[in-house]
């Protein structure tokens, strides 16, 4: 059985945003709601580092644990999904989440919260595969389809991965190999630190 | 107002405010809220070389970069209080309140199987006394009904899904929504009831010698009648913990029901403990408090419906008060 994973080879995102765009235009998520984002350290710094982030699926996951309503459940795969149609928007998963990725429209007076929206994975949710509601609600369900997040297909570099895990591991497994490590290395630090190119 | 309110909780140091009232209530359950704060160094001011572990460190630390996206904390890699809130939520609040909610519930039906209503010694004289104005109980009524759909649905949201769930079935998710809509609108209504409450009643419930006395009775509680004016110490002693109790968890409610003023994760997370434990003490309290005023003491539970009591009450739990209202001697 398969275990859904995301990875971003810190060594390689450049910042170009695609898998956001790309997420986006997948799921045509409600305005003001990104369900992956860019973040990068060090920012126009020497040695600026960015990595692309969205929910994780977390085994045993924290969002699980905290809401009020249990509305999440996990595939088979290992993907974390939700249900709009009991969630509340108190927030609580926001509040545990590691990564910051339950994200909420804005919905009536005062700031209040709509239904919670996150990555699926493009798993879609509990509603039937690529029906109406489910597309409305949830957006894309390509692993229904046999296909993998979007986001990770369009990445220009291939530093976001997606698919199974043993999978991912195998490919990162030997990027790294190939990579080379300390001063050695191809990467982040080959672009931005002389000092730690190779000296052929 | 709504300005008003953003540049008070903008600007007020809300943990400053509430951290000693929390200690003085939860002690026990909070303490680990305390340690929250981690300085993180800043990455900027590092030069080349910055990668590979280092780089890992502060984004495990939670320091926060650049991110195109807009929105609150978006540059922030790890939340690195969720999981701390987590488990404090569920391995100590919630277990903990419970505990705590059982506790009051059974120590009420021992003492009422064990004291018994606590009747009026002399019968009823008959003749009644004015105690209660009318916007006394309108205030009190008011604030009781809001406290108890705020405190039911409240613990919906923090028990619910361990029996609710099974419970109502696919009734359940329509329940919760119509809770948390109960508990986010009926809320800052409750506010503004509580605080009108509490300052109509706060010149009654000023401690005095003759409230020392009565505790140092214990009220009572073993035989005898210690003295006691329009209010008795256990009446004041209750005043306020609602009043700072109340004040925690309206400043903590509202810093939760109106998330769009810019709070970050850590100050809701704070808010919410805060809010729940304060709550749960308060849910407590009121139990103690409904208990007192009605199947627990005899001639009690009118004085709060029609405003009036019986004579013979008043001179048993109230004799400085009886005597000042019959103009006997003046009032200490
Ligand atoms: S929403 Fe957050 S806590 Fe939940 S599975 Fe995704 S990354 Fe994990
Ligand atoms: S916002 Fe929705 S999904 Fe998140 S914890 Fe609350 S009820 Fe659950």
């Amino acid at each position: 059985m398969a275990r859904m994973k995301f990875l971003c080879d810190a060594e390689r995102c450049i910042e170009c945003n695609g898998c956001v765009t790309a997420c986006k235009n997948a799921n045509e998520v409600p305005w003001g709601v990104n369900r992956r984002r860019v973040v990068t350290i060090n920012d126009g710094e020497p040695n600026e580092i960015s990595l692309s982030v969205a929910c994780m699926h977390c085994t045993d996951a924290p969002c699980m644990a905290v809401c009020p309503v249990d509305c999440f459940y996990q595939t088979e795969d290992g993907i974390v999904l939700h249900n709009k149609d009991t969630c509340i928007g108190c927030g609580y998963c926001l509040y545990a989440c590691p990564f910051g990725a339950p994200q909420f429209p804005q919905d009536g007076a005062f700031g209040q919260r709509g239904k919670m929206d996150k990555c699926t994975f493009c798993a879609g949710g509990p509603e039937e595969d690529h029906s109406e509601a489910e597309r409305a609600k949830y957006g894309a369900n390509r692993i229904a389809e046999g296909k993998l997040p979007l986001c990770a297909e369009m990445c220009s570099t291939k530093a976001l991965l997606a698919g199974d895990a043993d999978d991912v591991s195998d490919i990162y497994r030997e990027r790294v190999i190939y990579r080379g490590s300390n001063s050695g290395a191809w990467g982040q630090n080959l672009a931005y630190n002389p000092a730690g190119r190779k000296s052929n | 107002m709504v300005y008003l309110l953003k540049r008070a909780w903008s600007e007020s140091p809300l943990n400053a405010v509430l951290v000693p009232m929390l200690l003085l209530v939860l002690l026990v359950t909070l303490a680990p809220l305390v340690q929250a704060a981690d300085p993180v160094a800043d990455p900027a001011v590092k030069g080349n070389g910055y990668q590979g572990a280092e780089y890992w460190r502060d984004v495990t630390r939670g320091v926060a970069g650049y991110s195109a996206t807009p929105g609150n904390e978006a540059g922030v890699l790890i939340n690195r209080s969720g999981d701390e809130w987590r488990l404090v939520r569920n391995q100590q609040v919630k277990p903990y309140g419970a505990w705590l909610l059982g506790g009051t519930l059974l120590v009420l039906v021992l003492v009422f199987m064990l004291l018994g209503r606590n009747k009026i010694k002399e019968g009823r004289s008959g003749r009644t006394l004015k105690r209660w104005d009318l916007v006394d109980r309108v205030l009190h009524w008011s604030v009781a009904g809001l406290f108890v759909l705020l405190a039911l649905t409240g613990l919906s949201i923090l028990y619910g899904r361990h029996f609710l769930l099974d419970a109502l079935g696919g009734g359940f998710g329509g329940f919760m929504q119509f809770s948390k809509l109960v508990h986010n609108y009926l809320g800052p209504l409750f506010v503004i009831c509580l605080a009108l409450m509490l300052l109509k009643w706060l010149g009654r419930n000023i401690f005095n010698a003759v409230d020392l006395r009565w505790f140092a009775r214990l009220g009572g509680l073993f035989g005898g009648h210690p003295s006691a004016g329009y209010m008795n110490g256990g009446e004041k002693m209750w005043y306020w913990v609602l009043f700072f109790g109340g004040v925690a968890i309206c400043a903590t409610g509202l810093v939760m029901d109106f998330p769009n003023f810019g709070q970050l994760r850590d100050t809701m997370q704070d808010a919410n403990l805060i809010h729940a434990g304060v709550s749960l003490v308060l849910i407590c309290g009121a139990l103690a408090h409904a208990y007192m005023g009605s199947l627990g003491t005899e001639g009690v539970f009118e004085g709060m419906v029609s405003g009036e009591v019986d004579e013979n009450w008043a001179k048993q739990h109230h004799n400085l008060w009886y005597d000042e209202a019959k103009g006997h001697k003046p009032p200490q």
